[in-house]
């Protein structure tokens, strides 16, 4: 008797998606500087997240990928943008009930507990929250994980066990070579995100949605920073149009004297 | 307990933007001391000692920090951070990089680009692109912070006799190998800290008419900076780009050329001091933040800047 043995390659996929303010809207700061207000207000997968659910999606496209999971973070409104993830071709999603926003550390520590369990390859998340601006959960999450970190991405190859990453930093691009497991953070210029189709959009109301009670992961998720008040920005004052270029030049030398 | 900063260079020379967070330590304590680290870095210590305000240089040279890994500075740096009440970098991709990885090795949550600081627990910051502003307050055992480098002046080079300490290297077999940098080399002031930034945006149409705006800049020794859409479109390197993805900064001039004024681009730039937008729209929302605005064909005003500059320039001299 002949016996075949298959070895099974698995590449599992995980991407961070946040549920955030739509980027087109003109937020509004609460009357009583608590912060800004979210309530009906349309909100929606924060952007650089829809470049790694698109990448994770390629990678299970080109055979690299064998599962790909989304996980947010939040109330029980995320599973909107978790039916969107799915919408787009993530596989299943799991969604960890919060009520109260969590600071960048905490959502770290909670990503970790999943990652736990469900032993991913690779995690591909947003470089940034374009709520609060932090730019901080990627890189944390890799140092709790002890694994390499790769930020702000513009591109990914992905050769056995190898990970080829660009990445933009201020003087221009980085390259640098890594292994898997790996936390990368995924920047706009990464790919561009597919819309979701009608069809895959009914799809994906039946693909699995898993919750999980966040108090159950048994982590420490009290905030550390106290937000005192959020205000609006200072307006500036209102400037002139110069009716042609001599204006112009003549008033940065002579009125504005930055020239 | 002293502040310490957590220096940005090339192996050569700090960045401006090390200079920048050494003034925002100083708002929270006199006692600022600078830690360096780096491949071959003797010089680059030495020459930091004659900063003015900073009381202790702290080195850590080794060829392995060449590439300033964030695996591999994180932990040295951990074990030095336990001294002191604050930690502070550059909010640049540098800072951006490394200090949450310190903030999860300390277990402590990091307050990222503070634009001002009230006092050593309270701290201002934007979020949703800048159009809001938090007021936030930390107290914590060691407190982390990125700033915004285009929100706090730089300080004096020079003046300073500051101590040099060595720090022992700590080895974390890293598993990322850096494999190359593109530097776009240029003899134009840096952007982030440019007296004058001139920018272009999806209106140019193409790489070859960027070089309009390099001639502008070039006139009025400025910066050149650029919108995302510009970036997108590959008319220029992403090192340009300005806005919430991008760069902060706050030059003392800021001319928009072709950019329409997103959010987005705005809050990397509505900190300069006098905006000038050029555009041939004039319901461009640009417009809105500008000082002076001129509603024209950029391609037919930008020569017509340039000649206006040479005949100043003739005048003056
Ligand atoms: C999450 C997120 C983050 C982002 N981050 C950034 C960021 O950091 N920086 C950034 O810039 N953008 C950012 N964007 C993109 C931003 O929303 C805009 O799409 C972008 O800024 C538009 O660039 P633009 O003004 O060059 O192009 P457009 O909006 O297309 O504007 C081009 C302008 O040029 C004018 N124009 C055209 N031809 C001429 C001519 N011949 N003469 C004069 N005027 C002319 C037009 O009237 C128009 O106003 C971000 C978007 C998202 C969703
Ligand atoms: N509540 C959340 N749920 C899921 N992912 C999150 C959450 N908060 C942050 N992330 C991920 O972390 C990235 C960076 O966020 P931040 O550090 O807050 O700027 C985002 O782009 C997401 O991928």
């Amino acid at each position: 008797m002949k016996l075949v043995y298959f070895i099974e390659i698995q590449m599992k996929v995980l991407v961070a998606v946040k549920r955030v303010v739509d980027y087109k809207v003109q937020i509004r700061v609460k009357s009583d500087n608590s912060g800004v207000e979210t309530q009906n207000v349309k909100m929606s997968v924060n952007p650089p997240d829809e470049n790694a659910i698109e990448e994770a999606v390629k990678l299970k496209e080109q055979g690299i990928a064998t599962e790909t999971i989304a996980i947010s973070i939040g109330e029980d409104k995320c599973q909107d943008v978790l039916r969107t993830s799915m919408a787009m071709g993530i596989d299943r999603s799991i969604l960890v009930k919060s009520q109260n926003s969590l600071e960048p550390l905490a959502v770290a520590k909670t990503l970790k507990k999943i990652i736990e369990k469900e032993k991913p390859d690779l995690v591909l998340m947003g470089k940034q929250a374009i709520d609060d601006d932090s730019n901080q959960t990627g890189q944390i999450l890799s140092a709790l994980l002890n694994w390499p970190q790769g930020c702000f991405i513009s591109s990914l190859k992905i050769e056995d066990k190898k990970v080829l990453i660009s990445r933009e930093v201020d003087e221009g691009i980085e390259k640098l070579e890594t292994s898997l497991p790996a936390v990368l953070t995924c920047d706009l210029r990464l790919n561009t995100p597919r819309f979701a189709s009608l069809p895959n959009i009914m799809k994906a109301k039946k693909k699995p949605l898993e919750a999980i009670e966040i108090e159950t992961l048994d982590i420490d998720i009290e905030p550390k920073i106290k937000t005192l008040k959020v205000i609006d920005p200072p307006t500036r004052k209102a400037g002139v149009m110069v009716k042609d270029v001599k204006e112009l030049v003549q008033k940065l030398k002579n009125e504005a004297k930055v020239i | 307990m002293a502040v310490l900063v957590i220096a940005e260079h090339d192996n050569q020379v700090l960045k401006t933007s090390t200079l920048n967070t050494i003034t925002a330590a100083q708002k929270i304590n006199n006692e600022v001391h600078l830690i360096i680290l780096g491949k071959d870095i003797q010089t680059l210590s030495d020459t930091s000692k004659s900063i003015h305000l900073i009381s202790k240089v702290l080195k850590c040279d080794n060829e392995k920090l060449e590439n300033f890994l964030p695996e591999i500075l994180a932990p040295i740096i951990v074990k030095t951070a336990l001294s002191y009440s604050h930690v502070i970098a550059p909010a640049s991709t540098f800072g951006k990089n490394l200090l949450p990885r310190i903030s999860a090795l300390l277990d402590t949550t990091q307050v990222s680009d503070i634009i001002g600081i009230e006092n050593e627990n309270t701290f201002i910051r934007p979020i949703y692109a800048g159009n809001a502003i938090s007021h936030v307050q930390t107290n914590q055992e060691i407190n982390l912070l990125t700033i915004r480098p285009s929100s706090f002046e730089k300080c004096e080079n020079s003046g300073g006799e500051a101590t040099l300490e060595e720090i022992p290297f700590i080895d974390s077999e890293a598993k990322t190998h850096f494999v190359s940098k593109e530097v776009s080399k240029s003899d134009r002031p840096e952007l982030g800290s440019a007296r004058i930034v001139v920018s272009g945006g999806r209106g140019l149409e193409n790489s070859d008419n960027f070089k309009l705006l390099y001639d502008l800049a070039d006139k009025l020794n400025a910066a050149v900076g650029a919108s995302r859409a510009a970036v997108d479109s590959g008319y220029i390197g992403n090192e340009y780009q300005v806005g919430q993805t991008g760069k902060m900064v706050a030059p003392e001039l800021y001319i928009a050329v072709g950019i329409s004024g997103a959010i987005q681009h705005l809050a990397g730039m509505k900190e300069s001091k006098v905006i000038v937008a050029i555009n041939k729209d004039l319901e461009a929302p640009i417009f809105n933040v500008a000082d002076y605005g001129l509603s024209s064909d950029l391609f037919q005003a930008i020569p017509e800047i340039i000649k206006e500059l040479d005949l100043l320039n003739q005048i003056d001299s």
